[in-house]
């Protein structure tokens, strides 16, 4: 098949722009034709009732901004006929988690308790991305308020398709992000991670996932999860693209103190350093994984899938044949507890955050008469919120009350930072590993089918044992293509490093990405696509 | 200590009340049933000897002096869509928040 204008990737799109070769108009339409090729049904917070066809499409927007987005292309293109300068991401197609506010769209955190909120500001990524010439297509579907790693528990249905397998799960929680950007139906999409949720879909989904350092991008503006650990972070299909984009979002914000006065390098300047002289580690605790047998419940011991393991150590071969060190055997030993730890610590940030909720001031109100103000809380959140926040509601309460808090919360906090001194350790320059990178796998498995384990609160967690260490401390992270296994379903491989070295990251995975660019799995495109004209 | 290995009905109702939650019974049991597989996965992590002198991380990236961003002006900055954000209020009398009957609780 030809190649659509919405298939090219970010900075080409720009370049046309800016030079006058392309209309952001003409990038809109061919990114809406796309929707409408691949999109299906829009999810809704309706009663669900599963349709024959709802598994052969993408489903990722619950609201497309159609009208602000043609006026926003029509900016850009004017600028460009009056000789101004259009911005860096000029007429570049985005879609926007929506967890994020995005002024006078609906800004639903995938939740019924919100479905009807119209945001009255924008997000200061969302601000930054705007102003460069991104151009907001809309907003797209998530797990509930980002509690999943499957993008199932979103109140609004159908669930997004894995464009690749349309009967699985584009992973979660930025499951609506990987498969918009995976499908063409945007060129980049600005998600959030909070144990993994952009590089855990985009390893499901073949495409890019940056996870920046905490602190490396505002959180103004997104609706908050667990603050200490989420990260407005990227999907893109080139690591190229997750450059250009983390350029414009990167920087400190008056209105977020977490926001860090570290000054912004140029990422694109260094990408094409290759790799030669970086020492690139591997660590058995990324590859001998404890989780709970699915038959049993029991936590145990397991192997990674072979094919994941296989392509994790072609890409640290793929990475020395270029020149890089390659150390074996780092120790990362207290990546079992990520999951186990994040358990208590996410649980009892997010039941802080969801207090907020209460049917008065925003969002959903039960309807019915009441007796006094507590019975119209509980009745309204009892409707608004869907099973995932209250369970983290109720989880979060538990592990942080008086009598218990010492076991759970505080162990919890420092095995946090057991977990950091991991990193710690293998990013010291004076130390054993002297690591510029960690090469890891990004998920334990690839996609799974929808259904498969949405219910079962811990499996579904466990999802994120690979991705959630680099959370806990604060380190970046980029996730990029890594071949397919024997089912045809793309495999994410994970890039880790120090605190602020996502430029290092980018320069690595842009050199695994050239280096692989003429393997055959790299001409294979997402199902949806087949059949599609340019 | 953590607490009891598992979240007894008596346990649950407590927590469900101090989260202002309306849950039925079969939703209820399914909650309390996924509660207490977490705790299992949790107990991995509650089962092993910390040092107690381990500072705890509240997070992961240090903020040193050089980091941290200065402290804005204290100035008054109008809100210029005060509108927009009483709008969104599902229940309003003119431009008033309607809530129900809050009952006097004796703290004494």
């Amino acid at each position: 098949m030809t190649t659509a204008l919405c298939d090219l990737p970010a900075r080409e799109l720009a370049r046309r722009v800016r030079k006058g070769e392309a209309r952001a108009g003409d990038i809109l339409e061919s990114a809406l034709a796309r929707i409408g090729a691949v999109e299906g049904r829009a999810p809704s917070p309706e009663a669900y009732l599963s349709q024959a066809d709802d598994r052969t499409k993408v489903h990722a927007f619950i609201t497309q901004t159609v009208d602000r987005a043609r006026r926003q292309a029509d900016e850009i293109d004017k600028r460009v006929r009056k000789g101004e300068d259009p911005g860096t991401l000029a007429g570049v197609p985005l879609a926007v988690k929506d967890i994020f506010c995005v002024r006078d769209t609906l800004s639903t955190a995938g939740s019924r308790i919100l479905a009807n909120f119209r945001a009255p500001y924008s997000a200061t990524a969302v601000e930054r991305l705007e102003a460069a010439g991104a151009v907001t297509i809309g907003k797209v579907n998530l797990d509930e308020f980002a509690f999943g790693s499957s993008s199932e528990s979103s109140a609004f249905l159908p669930p997004p398709g894995n464009p690749w397998d349309p009967t699985r799960v584009p992973g979660g929680s930025s499951g609506g992000s990987a498969a918009a950007v995976a499908a063409g139906e945007a060129a980049l999409s600005l998600g959030t991670d909070t144990a993994g949720s952009i590089r855990q879909p985009a390893a499901f989904c073949g495409v890019v996932g940056l996870k920046p350092t905490y602190g490396r991008v505002s959180r103004y503006g997104l609706i908050a999860f667990a603050s200490s650990l989420d990260c407005p972070s990227i999907a893109a299909r080139t690591v190229g693209d997750a450059a250009l984009a983390l350029q414009v979002i990167a920087g400190a914000d008056s209105h977020d103190a977490t926001a860090a006065a570290v000054p912004v390098p140029d990422y694109s300047e260094r990408l094409e350093a290759g790799v030669a002289g970086l020492r690139i580690g591997l660590s058995p605790d990324y590859f001998r994984l404890r989780y709970p047998d699915p038959a049993t419940g029991e936590v145990r011991d397991q192997s990674i899938e072979p094919d994941i393991e296989a392509a994790v150590r072609r890409a640290a071969e793929t990475l020395a044949a270029a020149g890089a060190e390659i150390i074996e055997g780092v120790p990362m030993p207290n990546t079992r507890f990520g999951i186990p730890a994040y358990f208590v610590i996410s649980r009892v940030e997010a039941a802080s955050n969801l207090h907020r909720y209460d049917g008065i001031k925003y969002g959903y109100r039960h309807p019915g008469t009441v007796a006094e103000v507590s019975e119209l809380y509980r009745r309204s959140r009892g409707r608004g919120f869907g099973v995932q926040p209250k369970l983290r509601i109720l989880m979060g309460m538990y592990v942080s009350a008086e009598q218990y808090e010492q076991g759970y919360y505080q162990q919890a906090l420092r095995v946090r930072t057991l977990i950091r001194r991991d990193f710690e350790a293998a990013f010291d320059p004076g130390g054993a590993s002297r690591l510029d990178a960690l090469l890891t796998p990004t998920t334990p498995t690839t996609a799974f089918e929808i259904g498969a384990l949405y219910g079962d609160s811990v499996l579904m967690q466990y999802a994120d044992l690979l991705t959630v260490p680099a959370n806990h401390a604060g380190v970046p992270g980029l996730s990029i293509p890594g071949g397919l296994d024997h089912r045809g379903l793309p495999i994410g491989v994970q890039l880790l490093g120090p605190d602020f070295a996502e430029g290092a990251l980018l320069r690595i995975g842009r050199a695994l990405e050239a280096l692989t660019a003429h393997e055959p799995w790299r001409a294979t495109r997402p199902r949806v696509l087949e059949g599609l004209g340019a | 200590m953590p607490g009891p290995d598992e979240i007894t009905p008596e346990i649950f109702v407590h927590l469900v009340h101090l989260a202002e939650l309306e849950l039925d019974p079969e939703e209820s049991e399914y909650l309390r049933r996924q509660l207490n597989g977490q705790l299992r996965a949790i107990r991995e992590m509650t089962a092993i000897e910390v040092d107690p002198s381990t500072p705890i991380t509240s997070h992961g990236v240090p903020y040193p002096p050089s980091a941290r961003p200065s402290l804005r002006e204290d100035i008054v900055i109008p809100c210029d869509n005060a509108d927009d954000i009483l709008g969104q209020a599902p229940e309003t009398d003119s431009r008033y928040i309607v809530v129900p009957d809050i009952p006097h609780t004796d703290l004494g």
